[in-house]
């Protein structure tokens, strides 16, 4: 009786009697929903072109703020070293490109998606190499990114906004709409669509393979900064990021390979569900669920719609 | 017959060489390093690696080693991770070595079982199995100054002298969900009921290091009146920054030996002024054995530290401090065998019998340097003192004594739990102290 009551009565009797807290769980859930969905749309954007699941998205992540880091802690201005950054993540496009993706043209999915753990693997060496393994901060004030919080009284109690988090929303959401223009309206998002359901039929109306691999890559490149950029001004630069990195999985699953809107969608509701459900039923199970109950979410979502929230209906000729 | 002379003098020379090896690595003590300066945690342990390795270059190159031989420091790459621990035992145990400093609990709880049986031991300073401080049932693991569990006796003691005393108070304890972490619960569970205060526990996954914000909701739901903190790596810093943004009262903030350290509260910086942690090593450069370091080593460009000012750190002077009492067991065993080049039984014998006393480290050049260590045949490690530092913006302060821990509660459940671990091993090798 007592666990049917903690479990069905008394959560919801704290989110009455503490709307404040309520809304701070929610508002937390919501922050990192978008952080979730920043790293999901690197993959998305990669799957979308290739069909390929890039196993190095986490990575760059890591590689695009320890760059950024990297120049200003050389003694370049932060501006300077946010265009150099961004220069690399170009260089990093082009170098698969050439070096990796332009030798596996119509090679089964398989096979890329090896290619991008050998990638992965390269990018922790050298950073590990160029960056050293030490923790960094980010310059999150040097780039004029907000500091500092606000804070709300709420029905007689607090919520506390921080202003990162208020910045890393908007610029997710510019950052969506701005892709989401890519894609639609312009002629190489449309020829990146085109490459993204066959290769070959591509390559015969005169569409540059080459060319759209390596420019979906620089644009997973400038995601990539702009996700380690905000991870990082939240929890600083190391290589334990890239791990987070795999929270875009059950995001990803439940959001859709292929959806830019489902990345964002599946984000927040992965991000929001588990703070809820960590805070008001993680106690009965001994805390820290969050990391499996992403995953319960998307499988109930699976079970109802396998190709994911927003993802493409396969159908198949037998 | 050109041909013949050149193979025959490749043959002769690759042999001269193998011979000239072989001589050489007979005459340096072999002291395999497991160190981590990749992955998740390399942020942590590239001080300790870097502490480790620079005290013995130094005695190599300001003394000639030890006893008149040289040290040598053989590093092998972990990651932190108990398989490629284990991958580097084997790999090095086979090159004389004289004991293993694992570095993580994971990797030590792997390599007790082995200890015995290579007759190599493991010295897990101030981490790894609680248990193992008892000397009878672990002959051959050491985990001196002090256990996980002492180290949370003397932070319960510290919160019991503050304000009136623990009883009725609420404990958060936030601990990164792996082997170490779980490490002292029992002693925390046991406290709690018989002092009479109540334990909110918050496990971090590994894969949560950085992203606490469920964590300290679940903090801020609770309000707990202090928090310990049992972290390592990237969740340190995340969780002190966390705690901020949450304003729970850093100084209610205490964590371990591995959760205070200079990488853990410099990103942090101001935002994290008055957590507490502890610490078993001075820090600091002001002693003359870290001053010959920065002399010997660092300046001679024989260190791999980034920068000078990373000697004296919290996490570099435990490397050092590591290096010193290994050197202090080599010289030991040395002494007590009358042989310059010892093996690891031997050196078992001098980490049995080390007496690291106050005048000794004075004359090491390092006064106050930690807590005296006298280990005997039944106690490999339990109760050592600690003290608490305090983070002021910028650097550390240390603001307590030493803070002995509960013996009397610990010694007993430490026994318990080494007579339940040998429990169902019948081959288990004990050792009679009578």
């Amino acid at each position: 009786m007592e666990l049917l009551y903690n479990i069905f009565v008394d959560p919801f009797a704290q989110m009455v009697s503490t709307p404040d807290f309520l809304l701070q769980v929610l508002w937390e859930g919501f922050v990192t929903g978008t952080l979730y969905a920043l790293i999901a749309l690197g993959y998305v954007l990669i799957f979308k072109a290739s069909g390929v699941f890039n196993f190095a998205q986490g990575i760059m992540v890591v590689f695009a703020a320890l760059s950024l880091v990297g120049f200003y802690e050389a003694g370049v201005p932060a501006w300077l070293a946010l265009l150099l950054a961004l220069g690399i993540m170009a260089v990093l496009a082009v170098g698969t490109e050439r070096l990796v993706l332009r030798h596996m043209v119509n090679q089964e999915e398989i096979i890329l998606f090896m290619a991008t753990i050998g990638l992965s693997y390269f990018l922790i060496g050298s950073g590990e190499l160029i960056f050293g393994g030490e923790t960094k901060s980010m310059i999150t004030e040097e780039l004029g990114l907000p500091t500092g919080s606000t804070v709300l009284d709420v029905a007689g109690g607090i919520v506390i906004l921080q202003h990162i988090d208020i910045a890393a929303a908007v610029i997710a959401a510019l950052m969506v709409a701005a892709l989401a223009f890519f894609f639609s309206k312009t002629r190489i998002g449309r020829a990146l669509r085109a490459v993204a359901d066959d290769h070959q039929a591509a390559l015969s109306v005169g569409i540059s393979l080459n060319q759209i691999w390596a420019v979906v890559w620089f644009a997973a490149g400038i995601v990539a900064l702009a996700t380690g950029i905000m991870w990082g001004a939240r929890s600083d630069v190391s290589f334990a990021l890239q791990i987070v990195a795999l929270k875009a999985l059950p995001v990803l699953i439940l959001g859709g390979f292929t959806s830019i809107p489902g990345a964002i969608i599946g984000g927040l509701i992965i991000g929001m569900g588990e703070k809820l459900f960590e805070v008001y039923w993680g106690g009965l199970m001994g805390g820290g669920v969050e990391g499996w109950f992403a995953y319960v979410i998307a499988l109930i979502f699976l079970l109802f719609r396998p190709q994911g929230l927003f993802g493409e209906k396969i159908i198949e000729r037998i | 017959m050109f041909g013949k002379m050149v193979t025959g003098a490749t043959i002769l020379a690759t042999a001269l060489t193998l011979q000239t090896g072989s001589v050489s690595a007979e005459e340096t003590l072999f002291v395999p390093s497991l160190s981590y300066r990749t992955g998740p945690f390399a942020a942590n342990g590239i001080p300790i690696a870097n502490g480790f390795a620079d005290y013995f270059t130094m005695l190599n190159e300001r003394d000639g080693g030890i006893g008149g031989v040289k040290v040598t420091v053989e590093e092998c790459e972990t990651g932190y991770n108990a398989q490629k621990g284990v991958e580097c035992y084997e790999a090095t145990k086979g090159k004389g070595a004289l004991v293993y400093n694992p570095y993580s609990t994971g990797i030590t709880l792997q390599l007790i079982p082995k200890a015995p049986v290579d007759k190599i031991p493991v010295l897990s300073m101030g981490y790894g199995l609680s248990a193992a401080a008892i000397g009878e049932k672990f002959p051959w693991t050491f985990n001196y100054p002090a256990t996980y569990w002492d180290q949370m006796s003397s932070i319960i003691k510290y919160i019991d002298g503050k304000e009136g005393g623990i009883k009725g108070k609420k404990i958060g304890f936030i601990y990164l969900d792996v082997g170490y972490g779980k490490e002292p619960i029992p002693l925390l569970d046991q406290l709690a009921e018989e002092m009479g205060f109540t334990v909110v526990k918050f496990p971090v996954g590994v894969k949560e290091m950085q992203n606490q914000s469920s964590h300290w909701l679940n903090v801020r739901k609770e309000r707990p009146d202090w928090m310990i903190m049992w972290g390592w790596g990237a969740m340190n810093a995340t969780a002190i920054k966390e705690a901020a943004k949450t304003r729970y009262p850093m100084d209610r903030f205490i964590g371990n030996w591995w959760s205070g350290a200079n990488v853990d509260l410099e990103p942090a910086g101001e935002a994290g002024k008055g957590y507490i942690a502890a610490n078993m090593a001075a820090a600091g450069t002001d002693m003359p054995a870290i001053q010959d370091i920065l002399k010997y080593v660092v300046d001679a460009g024989k260190s791999k530290v980034a920068e000078r000012s990373d000697v004296g750190k919290v996490l570099y002077n435990r490397g050092v401090l590591n290096a010193v009492v290994v050197a202090e067991a080599i010289r030991t065993a040395q002494e007590m065998t009358g042989k310059k080049m010892i093996t690891g039984e031997d050196m078992r014998l001098g980490l049995e019998n080390l007496d690291f006393s106050a005048e000794r480290m004075a004359e090491l050049g390092l006064p106050g340097f930690t807590a005296p260590i006298k280990a005997s045949c039944e106690n490999h490690g339990s109760g050592g003192s600690i003290f608490l530092h305090q983070w002021n913006g910028s650097g550390w302060e240390t603001i307590t004594d030493l803070i002995p821990p509960m013996t009397e509660k610990v010694r007993a459940m430490l026994e318990e739990a080494a007579d339940k671990y040998v429990a169902d091993k019948p081959d288990w090798q004990t050792q009679d102290c009578g």
